[in-house]
């Protein structure tokens, strides 16, 4: 999963502080591993050198200074490029896919979009595997059968999160 | 965009069910030889698609056409009698008729267009042989397996040698290795006799046997390639 473009997705929903940016990638995507605040702050500080955020304000207070960021049109572009695109086909992909039907949903792009091309990139793959089954001998058949059952698997994940989009939508906006 | 060339083109249909939408502007388009998977969630309007492509729901606005004539301005009697001759259906269950024996169920499509008992079973016979049920011509559906009678119901719906097959969820009752078999002897008939195949499925593993996929959802389809390609 990327971290640079989920955090630059959760900023879409307006500036934020790091620490926020923390909490709300904990909350919706880091279940089993939360982010360090290292991982954070490096995470921004790359951004910022891209021009994909901007610091938007900074408090003075005790400590260290608060920098909120913002997302740029830049960076806007970025985050649309990154969902629109299709994983490439391969087990245990269901972070990232997770994490793009979310933010779509959060940013009011159309989750679906991310579910059909998704499906579209994995048939391409289970296309060819199916012709190879055909010219191939039993060793063939049976590594592709493993294959194609795999991402069988991953599709109907995808389309049982599609039938759910709308339970979804209204989770990850409140 | 429909692509030059196709058989069969649907545009903007729209067809609903008391307030209900099944379909709001769906387009589909296929070639001769061509197989096309129709994908989407149930409810989606896949089998409302399938069943206004094929002439036997009339969609509430939209065109269809087949061969260069409008489906929807043609006289019921001349839409059943491109059903009968030029179209082929295969469905999930219950389609063989139990009293008759396989090859008089095969042999039923030509029967029913004035062809003799004698040459529609011969024609019924070579099509039974391509999708290896031959050897129960002479038993009922009731004797024989769910895949054996499912490859059954192929031969019978590729017995005219129509130019389109409409198959709704063909595999939907077997296991995955006679549902594989099927969809093989059924893609790879119909690619020979340069047929097209509307397959109606939600199994990605059938989809995979097509060509290219339509996704229907809400009632709008997507033609996945199409917008690849584009």
């Amino acid at each position: 999963m990327s971290i640079g473009h989920t955090l630059l997705g959760l900023l879409e929903s307006g500036p934020c502080h790091g620490y926020d940016l923390k909490r709300a990638f904990d909350e919706k995507f880091g279940h089993d591993r939360p982010l360090h605040y290292g991982q954070v702050y490096s995470t921004m500080s790359r951004l910022l050198k891209n021009g994909l955020v901007e610091v938007d304000g900074v408090e003075a207070g005790g400590g260290p200074e608060r920098k909120r960021y913002a997302i740029t049109a830049a960076g806007v572009t970025d985050v649309e490029t990154w969902i629109k695109q299709p994983e490439k086909p391969e087990p245990y992909l269901q972070s990232t896919l997770y994490t793009k039907v979310v933010l779509a949903l959060l940013t009011g792009r159309d989750a679906g979009d991310v579910v059909d091309t998704q499906r579209a990139e994995h048939l391409r793959l289970m296309r060819a595997l199916t012709e190879r089954k055909r010219h191939g001998d039993l060793s063939d058949q049976l590594i592709c059968d493993h294959a194609l059952f795999h991402l069988e698997a991953d599709l109907r994940w995808l389309e049982l999160t599609a039938a759910r989009l709308d339970q979804l939508a209204t989770e990850v906006r409140s | 965009m429909i692509p030059e060339g196709s058989l069969l083109v649907a545009r903007d249909l729209h067809k609903a069910y008391g307030p209900t939408p099944a379909l709001d502007g769906a387009e589909f388009s296929v070639h001769p030889g061509e197989v096309v998977a129709v994908m989407g969630p149930s409810g989606s309007g896949k089998s409302t698609l399938l069943h206004c492509l094929a002439g036997i729901v009339t969609p509430d606005s939209g065109t269809i056409t087949y061969d260069g004539r409008e489906l929807s301005s043609m006289p019921d009697a001349e839409r059943s009698a491109l059903r009968r001759t030029e179209f082929g259906f295969v469905f999930q269950f219950g389609q063989l008729v139990p009293e008759l024996t396989c090859v008089e169920n095969v042999a039923l499509p030509l029967r029913l267009t004035g062809v003799k008992r004698k040459e529609a079973e011969r024609t019924a016979l070579h099509w039974m042989e391509r999708l290896e049920v031959a050897d129960l011509g002479h038993k009922r559906p009731g004797e024989v397996s769910g895949g054996q009678g499912q490859r059954v119901a192929v031969a019978r719906s590729l017995v005219t040698s129509p130019r389109v097959v409409f198959a709704d969820e063909p595999t939907g009752a077997l296991d995955s290795l006679n549902g594989e078999r099927v969809m093989q002897l059924l893609t790879e008939a119909a690619r020979s006799t340069n047929a097209a195949v509307v397959l109606v499925t939600h199994e990605a593993r059938v989809a995979a046997y097509s060509d290219r996929e339509v996704v229907v959802r809400d009632g709008k389809s997507r033609d996945m390639m199409m917008e690849h390609t584009v």
